[in-house]
C-alpha cells in the first residue's frame, strides 16, 4: 500500500530525514517509535504533504502512485489520513459541521452523494460512543477549549468518520490517561482490517498492550535504524535507546 | 415596468467612463440635468418630483452648507480626487434595453450567480434579461405590499412617501442625520432622488422581513440614496438592505444615508449586505460607497441593532451608530468587512450614549487579502447624563497573505465615570497549520479558507437572518477566491 524508498526531507533548512526505508501493506500495523526529533512527526507530515516540508530526494508510492506529488487534500481523499500530533483549533467552526463537510469532500471525490441528515447523524452517534466523547463536543469550535485528551478522542472521531485506507497516528496516546488510552486503542482496533494500515508513532509500549503491532521500527537522527517485532517495543521500554546507538556505531566501526 | 432592472452586464470600468457606449444613450438623454451642481439642478430635482416647497428649502439649505464645507480627509483611504461638477444629478428613470436571453451576459458574471445558488428567474431579473411571466416581481411585490397594508406598515419608495406621507416625511427627515451633517450626508441630502421609506405604527411587530421585496426589485435606486425607517412605540422590524449578487453601476460614486428612529420600546433590525463592484484584480473601476448611517433610540428602551457584511467597493466609508438617547436603550454594531486586490475599506461604527443604564455592542471581523487595506474606527461617547452605561467592542482582524494591512482606531470619550466601556482587539494570520490540517481531511485549499473566514465570523454571521446567512457564507468564500497561493 505504502512504500517509502531513501526518503530524505528538510524543514527550514534542516536535513531531518535521511533516508527512511519502510513498506505498509494491506492489514499491517506498524510502530514507530524513536527518541525525541528524530524525526517521527517529520515523517508523517511529509507523508501527508505539509507545506512546511520539503523532500529533498527519495520516493513514496501509495497505492501504487507517486505519493509526494499530489497535493494534500488529495491524499486525504485518496484515503492517507494523518492524527496530529497537536492538533490545532479552528476557531468558530464547529466540530459537526468540519466533519460534515469533510466527509462530503470524501463521498464528493468517491462520486457518492453527500451524506444526509439522518444518516450523518447515525454515523456520529456510533463513532462518538466508541471514542467515548460529550455530544456537546460535536457542537463546539473544532478543538478549541478542547481538554489534551479530549482533542485526541476527537482526532480519533475523525479517524472513524473518515474511515481512511492508511492512517497514520502521530503519538495520539500522549497525554491520555489509561482509560481514555484504552479508547483510543480500541477505536483503532475497531479501524483495524485487512484492507486497512495503520502505522502508529508512539513513545510507550502500553498502547502496544492494547494495539498489537506487526512490525515495531525505531527512527533515529532520520533514519529506521531497526525493525522487529512486538519484542522489540519491549525491549526499547526496558533498555531505552542507548544499546541501539552503541550497535549502531559497533557496525560503523566494524 | 416600473422595476426594470438595470442591465448590469457592461464592464462597469468603462461603464464609468463612457456611459454612451451600448446604445442606449437616446433614451437617456431625453431629460437630465447638465453635469455639474447649482441651485438650478436642485430646484430641476426637486419640482420633477413635484416636492413641497419645505422639501426644495431643506434641499437648498444643505446645498447651500455644503458649499461651506470641505470633503473629509481622516479616513484611512487613498483615491483621486473626486470631480463634483462632472456628476450627473438628476436623470429621470431610465428605460434601459433588455437583453434576450442570458447568453448575452458576462459569463463571469453568471458564474458568480451560480456559485451563490441564485435560481435562473432571479439571475436574468439582475442581470438585466427579459423575464418570462412565470415570474412576475410586480405581483410577488404587490401581495407583498397587500400584507404589509392589513397591519398598518408603509413601506414604499421615498418619493412615493413624500407624495402619500407628507406629514411623515416632514416629522422625521433629518432628525437622525440633520441636513448639515458630515460632507457626504450633506451632499446627499441636496441632491437625494430616491430611496426607501418605511413607517411601522404602534404596537406593531411587522410580519415579514422587509427583504424578499429587495432581492426581486434589485432596482437601481440612484447614488444618492436615501431611506428613512420609524418604528412607533414598541413596534418591532427586520429590515434586510442589499443583495449578495455583485452589484454593477456606472455611478463611481455612491453617497446614500440611511436614518432610522425608534420609539419607546420599538426595537429596528437593520442588516445589509453590500457587494458593489469593487473594480478589478488591480483595483480599477470599483465603486466608491461612502455612506452615513445612524439610528435614534429616541424612546426608552428602544433597541437598534445593523448588522453589514461589506465584501464590495473599490472604497468603502461608513459607520452605522447609534445615538442612545432613551434611558434603558441598546445599540449594537456586528460587522463583517472583507477586502481583496486594492480594495479599501475604513469601517466602523459610533455609539453616542445619552440617557441613563444604556447599553451598546460593538462587534467588528474585518478580513483582508491581497493588497487590500481595512480598518475600523470606532467612537464610543459616554454623555454626561448616562449613568451605569456601558459599552463593549470586539475588533478582531484576520489577514491573509502578507501584503493586506489592517489597522484598528478606537475612540473612547468618557464624560461620566460612572460607565464602563471595554475594548478588546486581536490580529490573526490564517495560518498554515489550520490550512493543512483542514486539507488533510481531504476539505480543498479554498473551501478550507473560506471555513476558516466564516468561522472566524461567526458571531455576526449569526445575526443575520437565516435565508441571508447561507448566500452570506457563500459570498464570503467568492470574495476571498485565489487569495491564498
Ligand atoms: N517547522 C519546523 N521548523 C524548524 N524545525 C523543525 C520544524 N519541524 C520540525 N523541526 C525539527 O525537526 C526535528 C524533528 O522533529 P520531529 O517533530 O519530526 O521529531 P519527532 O521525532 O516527532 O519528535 P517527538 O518525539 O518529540 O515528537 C526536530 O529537531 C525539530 O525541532
Ligand atoms: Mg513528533
Amino acid at each position: 500500500m505504502l512504500t517509502i524508498t531513501d526518503l530524505k526531507a528538510s524543514v527550514a533548512g534542516n536535513d531531518i530525514l535521511k533516508g527512511v526505508n519502510l513498506s505498509v501493506n494491506e492489514g499491517d500495523v506498524h510502530a514507530i517509535m524513536g527518541p525525541n526529533g528524530s524525526g517521527k512527526s517529520t515523517l508523517a507530515n511529509v507523508l501527508a504533504g505539509h507545506p512546511a516540508y520539503t523532500v529533498t530526494s527519495g520516493t513514496a508510492t501509495y497505492k501504487g502512485e507517486n505519493l509526494l506529488d499530489k497535493e494534500p487534500h488529495l491524499r486525504a481523499r485518496e484515503g492517507l489520513f494523518l492524527a496530529f500530533q497537536h492538533p490545532v483549533e479552528i476557531p468558530g467552526v464547529t466540530n459537526a459541521y468540519f466533519l460534515k463537510n469533510a466527509l462530503n469532500a470524501l463521498r464528493e471525490h468517491n462520486g457518492e452523494e453527500p451524506v444526509d441528515a439522518v444518516e450523518f447523524r447515525t454515523i456520529l452517534e456510533e463513532n462518538i460512543r466508541i471514542v467515548g466523547i460529550d455530544n456537546a463536543l460535536l457542537k463546539r469550535p473544532v478543538n478549541e477549549g478542547f481538554s489534551g485528551g479530549e482533542k485526541k478522542r476527537n482526532e480519533i472521531l475523525q479517524l472513524l468518520v473518515l474511515n481512511p485506507a492508511l492512517a497514520i497516528l502521530d503519538e495520539t496516546d500522549s497525554g491520555l490517561d489509561i482509560d481514555a488510552l484504552k479508547i483510543v486503542a480500541s477505536g483503532v482496533n475497531h479501524f483495524r482490517a485487512d484492507d486497512r494500515a495503520v502505522v502508529v508513532v508512539t513513545h510507550y509500549q502500553r498502547l502496544l498492550n492494547y494495539i498489537e503491532p506487526d512490525f515495531v521500527h525505531v527512527l533515529m537522527d532520520g533514519r529506521i535504524v531497526k525493525s522487529g517485532d512486538r519484542m522489540l517495543a519491549q525491549e526499547l521500554e526496558a533498555r531505552g535507546y542507548d544499546w541501539i546507538r552503541d550497535e549502531l556505531s559497533e557496525g560503523d566501526a566494524a | 415596468m416600473a422595476d426594470e432592472p438595470k442591465t448590469e452586464t457592461m464592464d462597469a470600468e468603462s461603464a464609468i467612463q463612457n456611459e454612451y457606449r451600448w446604445g442606449f444613450s437616446t433614451d437617456i438623454e431625453q431629460d437630465m440635468a447638465p453635469p455639474g451642481l447649482n441651485e438650478d439642478v436642485i430646484r430641476l430635482i426637486s419640482k420633477r418630483k413635484n416636492e413641497p416647497d419645505w422639501l426644495l428649502e431643506w434641499r437648498l439649505k444643505a446645498y447651500r452648507h455644503w458649499l461651506t464645507i470641505k470633503e473629509p480627509s481622516w479616513a484611512t483611504v487613498h483615491h483621486p480626487p473626486i470631480d463634483y461638477n462632472s456628476i450627473i444629478y438628476y436623470a429621470a428613470p431610465r428605460k434601459k434595453k433588455l437583453l434576450e436571453s442570458l447568453d448575452e451576459v458576462d459569463p463571469k458574471l453568471l458564474e458568480t450567480y451560480e456559485k451563490l445558488g441564485i435560481p435562473l428567474d432571479e439571475q436574468k431579473m439582475l442581470a438585466g434579461v427579459a423575464v418570462d411571466a412565470v415570474f412576475d416581481s410586480v405581483s410577488v411585490a404587490t401581495t407583498f405590499k397587500d400584507t404589509l397594508a392589513k397591519y398598518g406598515v408603509i413601506f414604499c419608495s421615498f418619493s412615493e412617501a413624500v407624495q402619500e406621507h407628507p406629514d411623515l416625511v416632514r416629522k422625521y427627515l433629518g432628525r437622525v442625520v440633520p441636513p448639515t451633517d458630515n460632507f457626504f450626508a450633506v451632499l446627499n441630502s441636496a441632491v437625494f432622488t430616491d430611496g426607501s421609506f418605511c413607517y411601522v405604527p404602534k404596537g406593531v411587530r411587522c410580519p415579514m422581513e422587509l427583504s424578499t421585496y429587495f432581492r426581486i426589485n434589485a432596482k437601481n435606486t440612484g447614488q444618492f440614496e436615501r431611506t428613512l425607517l420609524i418604528a412607533d412605540e414598541g413596534a418591532t422590524v427586520s429590515y434586510l438592505e442589499g443583495c449578495t449578487a455583485p452589484q454593477r453601476d456606472e455611478n463611481q460614486l455612491h453617497a446614500a444615508v440611511v436614518e432610522l428612529f425608534a420609539h419607546e420600546k420599538a426595537t429596528i433590525k437593520y442588516s445589509t449586505v453590500q457587494n458593489w463592484y469593487p473594480g478589478d484584480e488591480n483595483g480599477k473601476g470599483g465603486i466608491y460607497n461612502f455612506v452615513t448611517k445612524r439610528g435614534r433610540c429616541d424612546g426608552d428602551h428602544s433597541h437598534i441593532s445593523w448588522t453589514q457584511v461589506e465584501t464590495g467597493s473599490a472604497i468603502t466609508w461608513k459607520y452605522p451608530s447609534c445615538i442612545l438617547k432613551g434611558d434603558h436603550s441598546v445599540g449594537e454594531f456586528y460587522s463583517i468587512a472583507v477586502t481583496n486586490n486594492y480594495q479599501q475599506a475604513d469601517t466602523g461604527s459610533k455609539m453616542t450614549h445619552l440617557g441613563k443604564n444604556t447599553r451598546s455592542t460593538i462587534v467588528s471581523k474585518g478580513i483582508s487579502a491581497g493588497h487590500s487595506a481595512n480598518s475600523y474606527r470606532g467612537l464610543v461617547r459616554m454623555g454626561p447624563a448616562c449613568n451605569s452605561s456601558r459599552n463593549h467592542s470586539q475588533c478582531d482582524s484576520l489577514l491573509l497573505g502578507d501584503q493586506a494591512a489592517a489597522h484598528t482606531f478606537p475612540y473612547i470619550d468618557v464624560q461620566n465615570p460612572d460607565t464602563t466601556v471595554e475594548h478588546e482587539a486581536t490580529t490573526s494570520k490564517v495560518n498554515d497549520d489550520q490550512l493543512f490540517f483542514l486539507q488533510q481531511r481531504g476539505i480543498n485549499p479554498e473551501d478550507a479558507v473560506s471555513m476558516i473566514v466564516n468561522g472566524f465570523c461567526r458571531e455576526v454571521l449569526m445575526e443575520l437572518p437565516m435565508e441571508f446567512a447561507v448566500e452570506a457564507r457563500k459570498l464570503l468564500a467568492i470574495s476571498l477566491e485565489g487569495s491564498i497561493g
